[in-house]
């Protein structure tokens, strides 16, 4: 407990920047020093171990020519798209719903939230049952007469990337309706007062007054929801492991087997330079948007 | 043009004052309870409702069923004979590679890697909260921000770095390394909680403690601490659901024996030898969703508080 009076500059608040270090640390050598590694080195030629012998660009070169991640990146985009656009629009009306003073309004979010509460894990493999043909939707319905009824995202390549959205939407539309739900109170009861004095029908007041309002709201889950997507591993390796074939592969499980099954250490690091480039495409604007003129973190 | 929206202007005053004669000098007109307004809401509400549930249920039905009952019936029938058999089985005798003694040994694991993780993670967030919020020092916000930052950064790119570090200190592949990982990335959100918390504590009474005289340390434990026991609970809530269904970091930092139960789960369940028993499969996944279940159930708003906060995950 340094308690002196006029102290030097560095020794001032001591005990704060101690207790600090583990921050310092992590946001330094982690945070930044680890991502500024891996982008070196993915201009490496690192297999086994990760050695600087510069090949330029040619891992990305490599990257782009390969179907794998040509396919990883697609599935991203269609999963990334559909996961967006669902996610808000279900979760904003839902949360539009429940903002209606209805009653049992607890219960029913707490059964919309908890699949959150489950693992992706968990998710993916009670999809990969309920979606499992011999057994899951197809064989029950195909067992109420309709013999034709086809099914069976899991193992057809074409669509197997909308059974993983099916089972991601899932687990992760609770979140949002419960920020929209938040976003959805922060609005002053006079706006639908007025409206309603105005006499615009309410669906009017929700798409014209009401969303345009929720625009921090709207952006935040936005950012929230795009970074969760391009971090998609877990839901992939339990639903299909990729399969059938490669046809559900996405980046992440692409750098996870280069770096540490296919013993390829620049491929995966490259794989995830790309990965932080989307990220940042994401993320620079927003932050921009949100912290740029005035400094509030 | 001004024809209509005064016209609206004259109905909807119109109602305004119904509305008054209708319902009493006070307050709105109470609702009909069926109305079609209500029919619409609670009837989507309710669909939705049971779409989400029904993987629950589909899992404890299957859970409960014997393998021939699986092959013959379908899904979602409820069981007709009750066995407990595959529940014994997921916990104690499923296989993952040589491996026979079920899910317990991914269960034991968890807990071990959890309470540390919990426990050291909250510890290092609150304090760094604590600097920030009461102790700002210079560039502490360039360090913040970069740590606000990391949230969002994919943890691939981080990943092998930190495999290194490890490795150099004789950590990897052991359940301290992954305690250590857990605690590197649950650093950021809980940091901004912590910092958010303390923050909104009256200044005044952390000036009356500095001039009693007080130091860093005394008044983060005799003060801040008592002050902020729901902000634990809700990091509580964050980091134990968190890191009880972390997948990522358990396959990539521990060995085999030393498998988190999610990664375990997933071994049993994909693996491709033998014949697939379904009901142990569903056993073996809800007990692995158990914990993180029953902490939603009983926590209830700090949960969703805790989301709120830690959405920042993803």
């Amino acid at each position: 407990m340094a308690r002196d009076g006029r102290p030097l500059q560095l020794f001032r608040n001591l005990n704060a920047k101690i207790a600090a270090i583990p921050m310092i640390f992590t946001a330094v050598v982690i945070f930044a020093g680890g991502t500024i590694w891996t982008v070196v080195y993915s201009f490496t030629d690192s297999k086994l171990l990760p050695r600087l012998r510069w090949v330029g660009l040619d891992q990305y070169d490599r990257l782009w020519n390969t179907s794998r991640w040509i396919i990883s990146i697609e599935n991203l985009m269609i999963y990334g798209v559909f996961s967006l656009v669902f996610s808000l629009v279900i979760g904003f009306v839902l949360a539009a719903l429940l903002d209606q003073k209805i009653r049992f309004e607890n219960t029913f979010r707490t059964i919309f939230l908890y699949p959150f509460a489950l693992s992706f894990i968990v998710t993916g493999l009670v999809w990969q049952w309920i979606l499992n043909p011999d057994f899951g939707v197809q064989s029950v319905i195909r067992d109420l007469g309709w013999e034709s009824f086809t099914f069976d995202p899991l193992y057809t390549a074409d669509i197997v990337i909308y059974g993983i959205l099916i089972a991601g939407l899932w687990q992760g539309t609770g979140l949002i309706m419960c920020l929209m739900l938040a976003g959805l109170r922060g609005i002053d009861e006079d706006v639908w007062k007025a409206a309603r004095v105005d006499g615009i029908p309410i669906w009017k007041t929700y798409l014209f007054i009401i969303i345009p309002m929720m625009r921090p709201v709207f952006i935040t889950t936005l950012v929230l929801i795009a970074s969760g997507i391009v971090r998609v591993y877990d839901l992939v390796v339990a639903q299909t492991s990729g399969g059938p074939g490669i046809a559900s592969e996405v980046p992440a499980k692409y750098v996870y087997d280069k770096m540490f099954l296919g013993q390829n250490l620049a491929q995966g690091f490259a794989g995830s330079t790309m990965m932080l480039l989307t990220v940042l495409i994401v993320l620079i604007p927003w932050a921009y948007l949100e912290f740029g003129g005035k400094r509030r973190v | 043009m001004s024809n209509p929206g005064s016209l609206n202007i004259a109905a909807a005053s119109l109602d305004a004052v119904k509305d008054r004669i209708d319902g009493g000098p006070r307050g709105p007109r109470p609702r009909k309870r069926i109305s079609r307004r209500n029919i619409f809401i609670y009837g989507t509400l309710l669909v939705v409702a049971i779409y989400y549930l029904v993987p629950l249920y589909v899992m404890l039905v299957t859970s409960l069923k014997g393998m021939p009952e699986i092959r013959l019936g379908n899904i979602f029938s409820p069981p007709v004979e009750i066995t407990f058999q595959p529940w014994v089985k997921a916990w104690a005798e499923a296989c993952t590679g040589l491996n026979c003694d079920g899910l317990s040994r991914g269960f034991w694991n968890s807990v071990r890697i959890t309470i540390p993780s919990v426990v050291l993670s909250i510890a290092v967030a609150s304090v760094n909260g604590y600097a920030l919020a009461n102790w700002r020092f210079r560039g502490a916000d360039v360090f913040f921000t970069i740590l606000i930052f990391g949230a969002f950064i994919p943890y691939q790119v981080m990943l092998y770095p930190i495999v290194i570090i490890l490795r150099e200190m004789g950590l990897y592949g052991s359940l301290w390394g992954l305690v250590l990982v857990h605690t590197i990335f649950g650093m950021p959100i809980l940091t901004l909680l912590f910092r958010n918390y303390f923050t909104s504590l009256p200044e005044e009474l952390f000036k009356a403690a500095r001039v009693d005289g007080a130091g860093f340390w005394s008044i983060y434990f005799r003060i801040m601490l008592p002050m902020s026991l729901p902000i634990f609970v809700v990091a509580m809530i964050l980091q134990v659901t968190g890191i009880w269904n972390d997948f990522l970091f358990g396959v990539i930092y521990t060995k085999p024996d030393t498998y988190p139960m999610t990664v375990q789960l997933n071994n049993i369940v994909n693996s491709v030898q033998g014949v697939k028993e379904y009901n142990v499969n569903m056993a073996a996944t809800l007990l692995t969703g158990v914990v993180p279940l029953v902490i939603y159930f009983i926590s209830g708003k700090l949960f969703v508080r805790g989301i709120a906060a830690g959405a920042v995950k993803g």
